[in-house]
């Protein structure tokens, strides 16, 4: 009975004590809140400051979220969206509030009422330095040689994509020919980044379809200096991986707030070396020892969201096409 | 007393009639050419083939809907007669409760069934371990521990040699006295009905006859039991 | 009669509530869509996703023949831990096992390392030869599993009969074997054929390139990318006619299995010496080469990284086994239910229902079962009830299929003595059902819970922070650049998957040898 009562109590306390505690919900993607991501370190920071609980929910990827998102309509319970991409927000936009504009160091003009970066980086071809010594400069030097690349399908994964409209943004209506010249160094297309970038490191392919930022891991995390990054002459496509607040979010203001910690040095910092993409806004203390080693593309290519999402399914049919022989 | 009341059997384009009755502890053989509808018959005295008409009736009930475990009759098939994943002790436990939840006195009762017909201290072997005699008479202590009025026999020995065959007949006879059961006996062979039973049915061209005297029969066979008999 | 009605009644509410499961999944999505069109692309996809699941399926077959026969009639060393070993590709999660198929089929495997050193032209693991490859790596040992089942099942005195008779090999295959794979073959074929449909990884990331495109991906591609839940409800329709049809085929083809009983006498074998001992050698060396060098590259890759694996694998690892117990317990319950009742009446749409979650895509599922839910809970809360229940009913088929040949057996020779005893309900179940399926029922067990720890899950949509399976786990590790933790943690998914099916797999015959 005592301890019946004493139960009772406990309950009532517990409750009490959440409805006096805000809880702001996140949704984010799978990988943002792993033991060893962005996520933990977020979270403490944030519910320093906040007053507030902060709890993630998780979808596989970048566009499972939006699903999600889509899925719950107007019952939503996520106040905050973390992990779109530029290539998604078109699509996104209709479901979420504008926001305060904050101060970014992209290298590309961007401005978006409903949504702030927090992360990007560029798309290129990651090799093995010990092993590759001629190096191509473009898709058409690549294309003419006989090295092999494992790169992801675009109808199934973000770096799939991004490849498809950085060929698409670099080539226009000379793409399809692209496709076709590399049609014969593709050793295969995996459905996801973890795949390819797999079979790259286990020798099955000479490059993988990954990002400029991808040897840093290799370089901080297991001090190895053999994976480079291939500089392309025609410029690399960039993924901008933002954050918004949803039109259904019941804390506002918390929203607003978590937002602008994401721009903050202490977010910012911990995203670089737990995402390894760039800062969207790079802190005072500047990158980590061993981002100064990285290619720095001569141009930067990116399509508006309108831009991408009009992109998209001509130039996967396109892909289609060119490859399907 | 059992009482076939205008029967008909029907499988596919196959059908038996009956109409007849056999009082209580009668020892009845069932004979005739194969294919005849003979093992139908006890199929459906059974509960495993409704009948298409008639009725089949025990002491005045009718049996239509009584599930075979239900029904006042034991049957010993041609094979499979036990489990062969369970020791003889269990096989023969389920003839006293499906569930073989035992009693101590049914526990005793077993061990007794397997004295009585000489498997004395065999409750713990499985079937494979038996000869094929040792199992006919695991099968028919079963039937003596289920103690039904009425005991239906689908050729259950017609593998075993004639010593062993006239054994089990004995052991049948014994449980069939012990109990006050009546028999009916499927049997293809005329020695077998000439030595067990008193009466005999004959099935033959879509009729099983009512029971006659089996030396009558025997000494002025019909024509079809003459076709059979080869003679 | 009145039990017999009341069982019967629960396997067709049984049946019923799986095709709910899955066709109202699907009709959820599609209650959502605005529009229904396919695309041009949808025909060429299921073009080739028929061809590489056909070729798959008479491969994976055609070579469990012999294999299956050479481990039925030889006694060697090894013999049983082999057969164990057999599950292991099955139970591998899939992307671990391409892994390791390239590893060892790849352009830097060993395999082309001696092609190179003795002169011949290099082979790629990439293309059609690839899919097919990996599906009969997967498929190869579940065939093989059934098939000695189909044999084990042949009573020994037949066996014994043929070699009384004198009958040569040719015979014994043809008067024994034959009918045994006449009524088995079908039935296995058609179950292969229906995993190499929805085979979604493997087409993906061995076909090489945009032809090899599957319905799976389609539907992935409608539903995460141009979110067009028509078209989405409109391919998992195609997928589940195409299944339902080859179910049909296969319900019409496959022979009844009448061998009789054998005393359950402990098998013998009449094997012939010569020539084909030899054979009999070579396609079993064949068969261990194929499974067992993946497998060890697996292992290989996974050490290295055991040293250093992070904290949350402990938690996800128990998560893991919770839900492949329980989904094992039902989908083995449920496939029971099933089979029994199917063995003693037949009916086609029970039948289809039993196979319906094979044509089920998993992520039509998901997001119809998330939208069913989604009104009456949070997601989060439901995700390991989900992931049990959706992985009983994807195991389901597989159950269903092994135990249903041996449970008509069961109703065969042993349904009549049952009635005579009035041996009915739990008693029946306890003294008869169970103590003769209990190899089926452990191995079905075992395999369930095997195949339940390796899904990565519809739940993608109810997952929650910190609810992460152990899949799941090795996936976050692999999308953050730790392949050498991931390898590990594979390996961990890997050795755990294996010891559960082991385990169930020991009981089972534990209590059918009692």
């Amino acid at each position: 009975m005592k301890t019946k009562l004493l139960a009772a109590g406990l309950a009532t306390l517990a409750t009490t004590a959440m409805a006096e505690t805000p809880v702001l919900h996140v949704l984010t993607y799978d990988s943002f809140t792993a033991e060893w991501g962005p996520g933990p370190i977020l979270k403490k920071g944030f519910e320093a400051t906040c007053g507030c609980e902060v709890q993630f929910t998780t979808a596989g990827d970048g566009a499972a979220v939006l699903a999600r998102l889509k899925l719950d309509g107007d019952k939503s319970e996520a106040d905050v969206v973390v992990g779109l991409d530029t290539n998604l927000t078109a699509e996104a936009e209709p479901l979420f509030a504008d926001i305060a504009a904050q101060p970014n160091t992209l290298p590309v003009p961007y401005a978006d009422p409903k949504f702030v970066p927090f992360d990007w980086g560029y798309f290129a071809f990651v090799y093995d330095n010990t092993k590759l010594k001629t190096v191509p400069k473009t898709f058409e030097e690549l294309a003419a040689s006989n090295l092999k690349i494992v790169i992801e399908d675009p109808r199934s994964s973000t770096p799939g994509l991004g490849l498809l409209l950085w060929v698409k943004a670099a080539y226009g209506d000379k793409a399809e020919q692209v496709w076709h010249d590399l049609a014969d160094n593709i050793v295969t297309v995996t459905p996801g980044w973890s795949e390819a970038y797999g079979m790259f490191l286990d020798g099955q392919a000479d490059m993988v379809l990954s990002y400029t930022t991808s040897p840093a891991y290799h370089l901080i995390a297991e001090s190895d200096a053999s994976k480079s990054a291939a500089p392309f002459d025609e410029g690399h496509y960039m993924q901008i991986e933002v954050a918004g607040k949803t039109l259904t979010s019941k804390q506002p203001a918390l929203a607003d707030a978590f937002l602008a910690y994401l721009g903050s040095d202490e977010a910012q910092a911990a995203l670089i070396t737990t995402n390894w993409m760039y800062p969207a806004k790079t802190p005072a203390a500047g990158l980590p020892a061993g981002f100064e080693t990285l290619i720095q593309p001569a141009k930067s290519l990116l399509m508006s969201a309108a831009e991408a999402q009009a992109a998209r399914g001509p130039a996967i049919e396109e892909w289609q096409t060119a490859l399907a022989k | 007393m059992l009482r076939l009341d205008h029967l008909t059997l029907r499988q596919d384009s196959f059908h038996l009639t009956a109409d007849w009755q056999i009082d209580a502890g009668e020892r009845v053989a069932v004979i005739g050419p194969s294919g005849a509808g003979k093992s139908t018959l006890l199929m459906a005295i059974a509960g495993f083939l409704a009948p298409d008409q008639g009725r089949i009736l025990w002491q005045g009930r009718d049996l239509a809907g009584v599930g075979p475990g239900e029904r006042p009759v034991s049957i010993l098939f041609q094979d499979q007669n036990l489990f062969p994943h369970l020791t003889l002790a269990q096989n023969l436990g389920l003839g006293l409760s499906p569930t073989l939840r035992l009693t101590e006195a049914q526990r005793e009762a077993v061990t007794e069934a397997l004295a009585r017909v000489g498997l004395a201290g065999m409750g713990a072997r499985k079937p494979a371990q038996l000869s094929g005699g040792q199992q006919g008479r695991a099968a028919l202590a079963r039937a003596l521990l289920r103690a039904r009025p009425l005991l239906l026999l689908d050729e259950p020995f017609a593998a075993l040699g004639p010593a062993l065959k006239a054994e089990m007949l004995e052991l049948l006879a014994e449980v069939a006295q012990v109990t006050g059961a009546g028999v009916l006996m499927v049997t293809h062979d005329p020695i077998d009905a000439q030595r067990f039973a008193t009466k005999t049915v004959l099935v033959a061209e879509g009729v099983a006859a009512p029971p006659v005297e089996t030396a009558a029969l025997f000494a002025h066979p019909p024509a079809t039991l003459r076709a059979y008999l080869g003679q | 009669m009145a039990d017999r009605a009341g069982k019967i009644g629960l396997a067709e509410a049984l049946g019923l509530g799986i095709a709910v499961l899955i066709l109202g999944s699907a009709a959820m999505v599609g209650l959502r869509a605005e529009s229904w069109a396919l695309k041009p692309t949808d025909g060429s996809a299921l073009r080739f996703t028929v061809m590489q699941a056909a070729l798959s399926a008479c491969i994976s077959v055609a070579f469990a023949i012999p294999v299956a026969r050479a481990l039925f009639r030889r006694r060697f060393a090894g013999r049983r831990a082999l057969i164990r070993l057999m599950a292991a590709p099955f139970v591998l999660p899939v992307i671990v096992a391409v892994l390791g198929i390239v590893t060892v089929f790849g352009r830097a495997g060993p395999l082309n390392a001696m092609f190179e050193t003795i002169g011949l032209p290099q082979i790629s693991i990439f293309g059609l030869q690839g899919v097919v490859l990996a599906n009969v790596f997967f498929n190869l040992p579940l065939a093989t599993r059934m098939l000695l089942h189909g044999w084990e099942a042949i009573p020994a005195e037949r066996f014994r009969l043929a070699a009384s008779l004198g009958m040569p090999p040719a015979a014994q295959l043809r008067h024994l074997e034959v009918p045994m794979l006449r009524a088995l073959v079908p039935g296995i074929a058609l179950v292969i054929f229906l995993i190499c449909l929805a085979s979604f990884a493997i087409a993906l990331t061995l076909g090489g390139g945009p032809r090899a495109s599957t319905i799976e991906l389609a539907i992935y591609q409608a539903l995460r990318f141009d979110f067009d839940l028509g078209r989405a409800a409109l391919l998992a329709s195609v997928q589940f006619l195409l299944c339902a049809g080859v179910t049909l085929l296969a319900a019409r083809v496959s022979l009844p299995q009448a061998f009789g009983a054998g005393l359950g006498r402990r098998q013998q074998s009449f094997a012939p010496t010569g020539w084909r001992r030899g054979m009999d050698a070579a396609v079993l060396s064949a068969a261990v080469l194929l499974l067992a060098l993946p497998m060890l590259a697996v292992v290989a890759k996974g050490l290295p990284g055991l040293a250093a694996l992070p904290a949350g694998l402990g938690p996800a690892a128990l998560r893991s086994v919770a839900v492949a117990l329980s989904s094992a317990v039902l989908a083995v319950g449920v496939a029971l239910v099933l089979a029994l009742a199917q063995a003693r009446r037949p009916r086609l749409w029970l039948e289809l229902s039993a196979m319906l979650p094979l044509a089920a895509s998993s992520l039509v599922l998901g997001t119809g079962l998330f939208l069913m839910l989604r009104p009456f809970v949070a997601p989060q809360t439901l995700a390991l009830p989900v992931t049990m229940l959706v992985n009983a009913a994807l195991t389901l088929p597989y159950l269903y299929r092994l135990l249903l040949p041996e449970a008509r057996q069961l109703f065969q020779d042993y349904d009549a003595l049952a009635a005579s005893l009035g041996l009915t309900g739990i008693a029946r179940l306890r003294y008869l059902t169970l103590p003769r399926l209990a190899r089926p029922l452990g191995y079905g067990a075992g395999l369930a819970a095997a195949l339940s720890m390796g899904d990565l899950g519809v739940i993608a949509l109810f997952a929650s922070d910190g609810g992460a399976t152990l899949p799941l786990f090795v996936q976050r590790l692999m999308g953050s650049y730790r392949m050498e933790q991931a390898a590990a943690a594979a390996l961990i998914l890997v050795v755990l998957s294996y010891a559960l099916f082991w385990a169930f797999d020991r009981i089972g015959s534990y209590y059918a040898e009692a």
